[in-house]
């Protein structure tokens, strides 16, 4: 249990991605099994105990602490878990060793009934940095910055996998990941995976015009990109799943796609609201995400499917490796053949030119279509984003003038710099913040507004400085976005997607940014 | 109660049968000073009776002239000031810290100003007195509280230094005692290497060397080329933290020291990479067991967590109440 909060310790603290990385695989390569499979399925999320929850610590610290400096502790340190950890009071005598494996096999098998007893005493067991890797267990979210991604990739770092390889066996396994340690050390085979797995997408670069002067069109086919969410369909033996870009199933709110899908395949697509083969925005999608299930009357109000652009598996054959040419005809056959309104195909956009390609993208015949994609006719299906054989071509950002009003540092390398910014525009005389943009700009520019910043703090809360922003001071900046949402959280009223920074407008007056007006003619 | 021998008033703990104060936030005719450290140690008073330490250390920040007249006095000796005896008592919390016993009439109080319990090798060790009304802060006053060992700490820092001998390790740390007594306890574990100094440390270390405190090979960061600070330790202040200064350094590792990093949040907010919890005041196992070893009827809690504190005291039998003197803690911990 030291070596684990040991690693969680580091964890918080530290900022940067390959830092952690490192930190990571240095603990799972020291730990021992069972101990370092737990350990990645706590930060994978893949640790469930279904008695020990939040409520039994605030029983037991109730028990041990005196109320009223646990209620004034508990104000001050602000999380439950760290509370209790720091709070608890020594038993003289009861300090013993405890591996992480051991901690969890008792959370996991003891009854609720003596589960009390039992927290109590591996609480009076270990040391405060151990109890608080104890009590972030049962609480459930680790907040220690570490996505399940990176979690695989510390795995895949241990040997000479691939953590792409990782992704496709995960569904099949569970903890402590004895077979798949011994997969990645090279002592063990290949572990069985289970049915219906997901497997990792394709991505595609984004294209800056003149890039095209060096592509020639007739190696590419283009179709639509759709502004939806992009997914995997998979139906294998009578499984069907659905899955988002990184894997999660989220299936369960989706009943009607599932029910569409034909046997045995794995489609690539995009999930949107279709009605009568028409396509509707993100927005009408939202409502349907973020869901452990759906009711009649919301699949009919809004009822889902998916745009198909690729075809990974058919009939249990690996399509992956053949040219993109041949899996679109497959698709388009298979799609043909099931005839489901539920699932239908993202055209091909015809081109000889790409001026032609240009004026079909300056103008979509949907509002649901976020651009053009350019996949390369011979491309093969390839994890990631591998450079060179798709290609994202997004209709032009909007963009906008708006006046920087408070700065916040970054982290790790940017700590020393104020790289946050919230932004905003006028409304009547006042400006009102729209959005937050922490990238779009160069590392020298970084320095300048960093300077700005520092130079026109008019107050300082915490973190934040209020930069100058009234009577005829403020810094200008033009931020880029891809699409703007009403929304009842923010005082403005409206969300930015994606929002960056696109120029600094030194030379720009603040009093003469755009309006809140302005921005809000750009709803849909 | 008020005692007649010593009550709070705005501009600190006054004495009306000696007509003085102790470690007043105003300037005052006569005051007696704890220690060095800003909040407590002012200048501009007519006559200063402490430490010939705390004198030293007053000199050094404002200057020769700080006050009217100085008297120094060693831990034990005592004076009598219009009739009230006063006498000094080592506190244990920075160099020359002393804790102000002051004695009328058969009663006696004793004002400890920030003190802690644990070994120090930069300052002589706190001294319990027993007394009938003994005042103490509450700085780390709640009982999640409870600074490690500095062993370990210290060791957590050094390995940090090992596994990333690449980066300059910046602590930043107060720079009137707690600076100097990471200094010295790196060197009682062994680090021998130069250890490299903010230009606002540089004084106060000498000072201490001075007055008896060995520090070992320090440096200025100053004219330091960026390649000679990879893999070395620097000090400096709180406010070079994420500040202009600290680029100069190969991708720092900020290490705070301070026993507010016991709480994450805390940490967190500034930061922070390496937390290292080392603090010169008393957590709230020495906070609650010195209220046990002075044996007074009668708590006073001058600043910090005051409400935990009380309640405790009052829980183990004291009578207890908070003064809510302001202007204390100013610089953050000190
Ligand atoms: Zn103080
Ligand atoms: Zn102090």
């Amino acid at each position: 249990m030291k070596a684990f909060a040991a690693l969680i310790d580091a964890l918080v603290y530290q900022p940067q991605r390959n830092l952690k990385l490192r930190l990571l695989s240095d603990y799972l390569a020291c730990a021992p099994d069972p101990d370092r499979g737990y350990a990645l399925a706590a930060l994978t999320g893949d640790l469930d105990f279904p008695h020990a929850k939040p409520a039994l610590i605030r029983g037991l610290v109730a028990e041990r602490c005196d109320p009223v400096l646990f209620d004034l502790s508990y104000d001050y340190v602000g999380d439950l878990a760290e509370t209790v950890a720091l709070i608890w009071p020594k038993k003289h005598g009861a300090n013993t060793a405890l591996s992480l494996g051991e901690v969890v096999e008792v959370l996991r098998e003891t009854g609720k009934a003596g589960l009390p007893a039992a927290l109590e005493r591996m609480l009076d067991a270990l040391e405060p940095a151990e109890r608080f890797a104890l009590l972030k267990l049962i609480t459930g979210a680790m907040r220690v910055g570490v996505s399940a991604r990176l979690a695989k990739t510390a795995v895949a770092a241990l040997g000479i996998l691939d953590v792409n390889a990782i992704e496709e066996v995960w569904p099949g396994l569970s903890p402590p990941y004895e077979t798949l340690f011994a997969w990645a050390a090279g002592t063990g085979p290949r572990p069985e995976g289970a049915r219906a797995l997901f497997r990792p997408v394709m991505l595609a670069h984004p294209l800056e015009e003149k890039d095209l002067a060096e592509f020639p069109p007739t190696d590419y086919l283009a179709e639509w990109k759709w502004d939806g969410i992009r997914v995997q369909a998979v139906s294998d033996g009578g499984t069907q799943r659905l899955y988002s870009r990184t894997g999660e199933d989220i299936g369960a709110a989706f009943p009607d796609v599932l029910s569409a899908l034909p046997e045995d395949a794995v489609i690539d697509g995009e999930l949107l609201i279709l009605r009568d083969g028409e396509a509707d925005s993100f927005n009408a999608l939202q409502q349907r995400l973020n869901r452990k299930s759906v009711s009649a009357k919301m699949l009919a109000a809004a009822p889902a499917g998916i745009r198909a652009y690729d075809l990974l598996f058919r009939d249990g054959e690996d399509m992956r490796e053949h040219p993109f040419e041949r899996r679109r005809g497959a698709l388009e056959g298979l799609i043909a053949a099931r005839g489901s309104p539920r699932l239908d195909l993202s055209p091909l956009v015809p081109f000889a030119t790409w001026q032609e390609l240009a004026a079909h993208r300056a103008s979509p015949p949907s509002p649901a279509i976020e651009g053009v994609m350019l996949k390369r006719r011979d491309s093969s299906y390839m994890p990631g984003r591998v450079t060179g054989l798709w290609w994202k071509w997004k209709r032009d950002p909007h963009l906008i003038d708006a006046v920087l009003m408070y700065a916040q540092r970054g982290h790790g390398k940017r700590s020393s710099f104020y790289s946050d910014y919230t932004f905003g525009v006028w409304q009547g005389e006042a400006l009102v913040p729209v959005g937050k943009a922490y990238f779009g700009f160069t590392d020298a520019e970084l320095k300048q507004i960093d300077k700005f910043v520092r130079d026109n703090t008019v107050e300082t809360f915490g973190p934040v400085r209020v930069v100058a922003h009234q009577d005829g001071a403020g810094l200008v900046f033009e931020v880029a976005f891809e699409g703007l949402a009403r929304s009842a959280r923010h005082k403005s009223g409206v969300a930015m997607r994606f929002p960056r920074i696109n120029r600094i407008r030194f030379d720009k007056p603040a009093r003469e940014a755009d309006t809140l007006e302005a921005l809000q003619r750009l709803l849909p | 109660m008020d005692s007649l021998l010593l009550r709070p008033v705005p501009g600190g703990l006054y004495c009306e049968a000696g007509d003085f104060y102790v470690d007043p936030t105003r300037a005052v005719a006569r005051a007696v000073i704890t220690h060095g450290h800003s909040d407590h140690a002012r200048a501009g008073h007519g006559a200063v009776l402490a430490t010939r330490e705390t004198l030293a250390i007053m000199a050094e920040r404002y200057g020769e002239g700080f006050a009217g007249t100085t008297q120094a006095l060693s831990y034990g000796e005592g004076v009598t000031i219009g009739g009230v005896s006063v006498r000094l008592a080592p506190a244990g919390h920075v160099l020359g810290s002393a804790q102000a016993v002051v004695e009328h009439k058969g009663m006696r109080i004793v004002v400890s100003g920030d003190y802690k319990r644990r070994r120090d090798p930069t300052c002589a060790p706190f001294e319990p007195v027993p007394c009938d009304i003994f005042i103490t802060e509450a700085t780390f006053g709640l009982p999640v509280f409870r600074h490690p060992e500095d062993a370990g700490e210290i060791a957590k820092l050094l390995h940090s230094v090992r596994l990333f001998p690449e980066r300059a390790h910046l602590i930043v740390a107060y720079s009137l005692g707690k600076a100097q007594r990471i200094i010295a306890l790196l060197r009682e574990a062994g680090y021998a290497e130069p250890i490299f100094l903010h230009g606002a440390m540089a004084k106060l270390c000498a000072l201490y060397e001075k007055l008896g405190v060995p520090l070992g090979a320090l440096r200025p960061v100053m004219g330091a080329p960026k390649g000679e600070l990879a893999g070395k330790i620097i000090l400096a202040p709180p406010s070079a933290l994420g500040d202009v200064w600290s680029r100069r350094l190969p991708d720092p590792v900020a290490c705070f020291a301070s026993g507010w990093m016991r709480v994450r949040a805390r940490a967190r907010q500034r930061g922070v990479e390496l937390p290292l919890i080392l603090s010169d005041h008393a957590d709230w196992d020495e906070l609650t067991g010195t209220l046990r070893d002075v044996g007074a009827g009668e708590v006073w809690v001058t600043h910090g967590q005051e409400d935990a504190l009380v309640h405790q005291a009052r829980k183990d039998g004291f009578r207890a109440k908070a003064l809510a003197l302001v202007g204390y803690g100013d610089e953050g911990e000190p």
